[in-house]
């Protein structure tokens, strides 16, 4: 059996998630309590909303040095839309606020103008869009994307973006109106998804699947 | 690249899915959930339900739905009707939505709307705007198409985006169920004055109307109801008129390899 911890920092739809995983056979706890993250044979850390509230929502329970500390340990992590954000070193969202540090980097606002420099680009990006391969990938076997085919569509829905330091922590990126936005990033036992798995239909689930047995 | 989202919009008077003609004269046509399962498995990119009395008689139905629906979804799903406080947003996030629309609330106390974004993120706020044409202008209406407010719709859209709105759900009252095409010069209106997403709603009678939403409207997505409802067309079918009108839409066969830096 699969047993997934869900870390539960106060968000109100923790259920989707939940739904998600149990709907691949995992076994699915949610939890605030540090010590059981720390234990946990694998963790998933969700998150909607703003990046320095999910901090102090993680820290005010302890559950940032118990996150931190399992990953060392080789706790698999699976970090979703502001979980996969606050993985990271720092956040630009409403002034500068630090993060995990599970990986280098930070998080930036999505531009709004386009290329060309004329356009202007829509932000929140909502939406489906095309996973696809960074420039220095051809596949997706040694993460949880195997068994994604490249050009699969994902939902997205965010305004900040999160910026790996070394771009081979990049697994998957989207074309957003021209602008490189990175869908997927990780090293080893981390993962972090931008977009949302648990809403991204027969395929996110394939995403979670993955992860669940790895 | 933005890939226009396509919605099943499903109008709910607990327990039945029911449709009308410009929020008027119901038919019922039958469990909602087995309609939204059914659009999940074509390959829908959103639900919207909305609660199309609860804003009137002041109860709240839809929980129990949202709960079914969303063990077998795993697309958004967004709830519109009667919400009034952001503890009636916290029970439908909680039953399992992704995202609330918000109509009658926001023009009584518009603080609502900043409100939700401050405590579950922007994205997750839909101002829902029912516009009715007097003349050149649109006003905003609320009770289900039935209540008028004075206020402006264009100038009531642009606020909403200030005020903390991820999305503008956008429906003409005028077209809502006549299968006579989108508002467009509506569409054209809003979308000129606002940054953030705008779904077309209110119209829809064909794959052509989706493409001028788009197109001439604007539009960042298509809420659709009889045309689904009543099967006159599938979602594989739409998926192929945008294409071929050159809409980017979700499986389109067009994975674009060049990612600008």
């Amino acid at each position: 059996m699969n047993f997934v911890t869900v870390i539960d920092y106060g968000i109100v739809n923790l259920g989707n998630i939940v739904r998600g995983l149990e709907r691949v056979g995992a076994r699915v706890c949610a939890s605030a309590d540090p010590d059981k993250v720390f234990q946990a044979d694998r963790l998933v850390l969700p998150g909607v909303g703003a990046f320095a509230a999910g901090m102090a929502e993680l820290s005010s329970r302890s559950l940032d040095r118990a996150v931190t500390e399992a990953v060392q340990t080789g706790t698999p992590l699976l970090g979703i839309c502001l979980g996969m954000q606050m993985l990271l070193d720092h956040s630009e969202e409403n002034g500068s606020h630090r993060g995990l540090g599970i990986l280098a980097g930070g998080v930036k606002a999505i531009p709004r103008e386009g290329v060309d420099g004329s356009r202007r680009r829509k932000v929140p990006h909502i939406g489906w869009n095309a996973l696809q391969y960074p420039p220095h990938r051809s596949h997706w076997q040694d993460s949880c994307l195997a068994g994604i085919q490249h050009g699969e569509f994902c939902y997205f829905v965010h305004s900040y973006m999160a910026v790996p330091e070394n771009p081979a922590h990049i697994l998957a990126q989207c074309n957003y109106e021209g602008l490189a936005v990175n869908a997927a990033i990780g090293r080893d036992n981390v993962t972090g998804l931008q977009f949302h798995p648990e809403r991204s239909g027969p395929e996110g689930l394939k995403i979670l699947e993955q992860f669940v047995r790895n | 690249m933005r890939n226009v989202r396509l919605i099943a919009r499903l109008d709910v008077k607990a327990p039945n899915l029911v449709k009308g003609i410009q929020f008027e004269g119901l038919r019922k046509l039958g469990d909602p959930n087995d309609f939204a399962l059914r659009y999940y498995q074509d390959g829908i990119d959103e639900i919207y339900y909305e609660d199309i009395v609860a804003s009137l008689y002041e109860r709240n139905s839809l929980l129990d739905i949202i709960e079914k629906t969303t063990r077998d979804i795993f697309v958004p799903v967004t709830i519109g009707g009667g919400l009034r406080s952001v503890d009636d947003v916290a029970a439908v996030l909680r039953a399992g939505a992704d995202k609330v629309a918000i109509n009658t609330a926001a023009i009584k106390n518009s603080n609502i709307i900043s409100d939700i974004a401050l405590r579950f993120g922007s994205q997750c706020m839909v101002l829902s705007i029912q516009a009715k044409r007097q003349g050149e202008t649109w006003e905003a209406y609320f009770d289900n198409g039935r209540e008028h407010s004075g206020i402006d719709a264009v100038q009531w859209a642009e606020q909403g985006q200030a005020l903390g709105a991820g999305e503008i759900l956008l429906t003409s009252v005028d077209r809502e169920g006549t299968g006579k095409g989108f508002d467009l010069e509506l569409l054209k209106a809003v979308s000129d004055r606002v940054d953030i997403p705008i779904i077309a709603s209110g119209g829809m009678g064909c794959a052509q109307d989706l493409g001028d939403a788009v197109t001439a409207g604007g539009a960042d997505a298509v809420a659709m109801a009889h045309v689904l409802h009543y099967g006159i067309c599938s979602l594989s079918e739409l998926r192929e008129a945008c294409q071929s009108q050159g809409i980017p839409v979700r499986h389109g066969l067009h994975v674009d390899n060049e990612c600008a830096a």
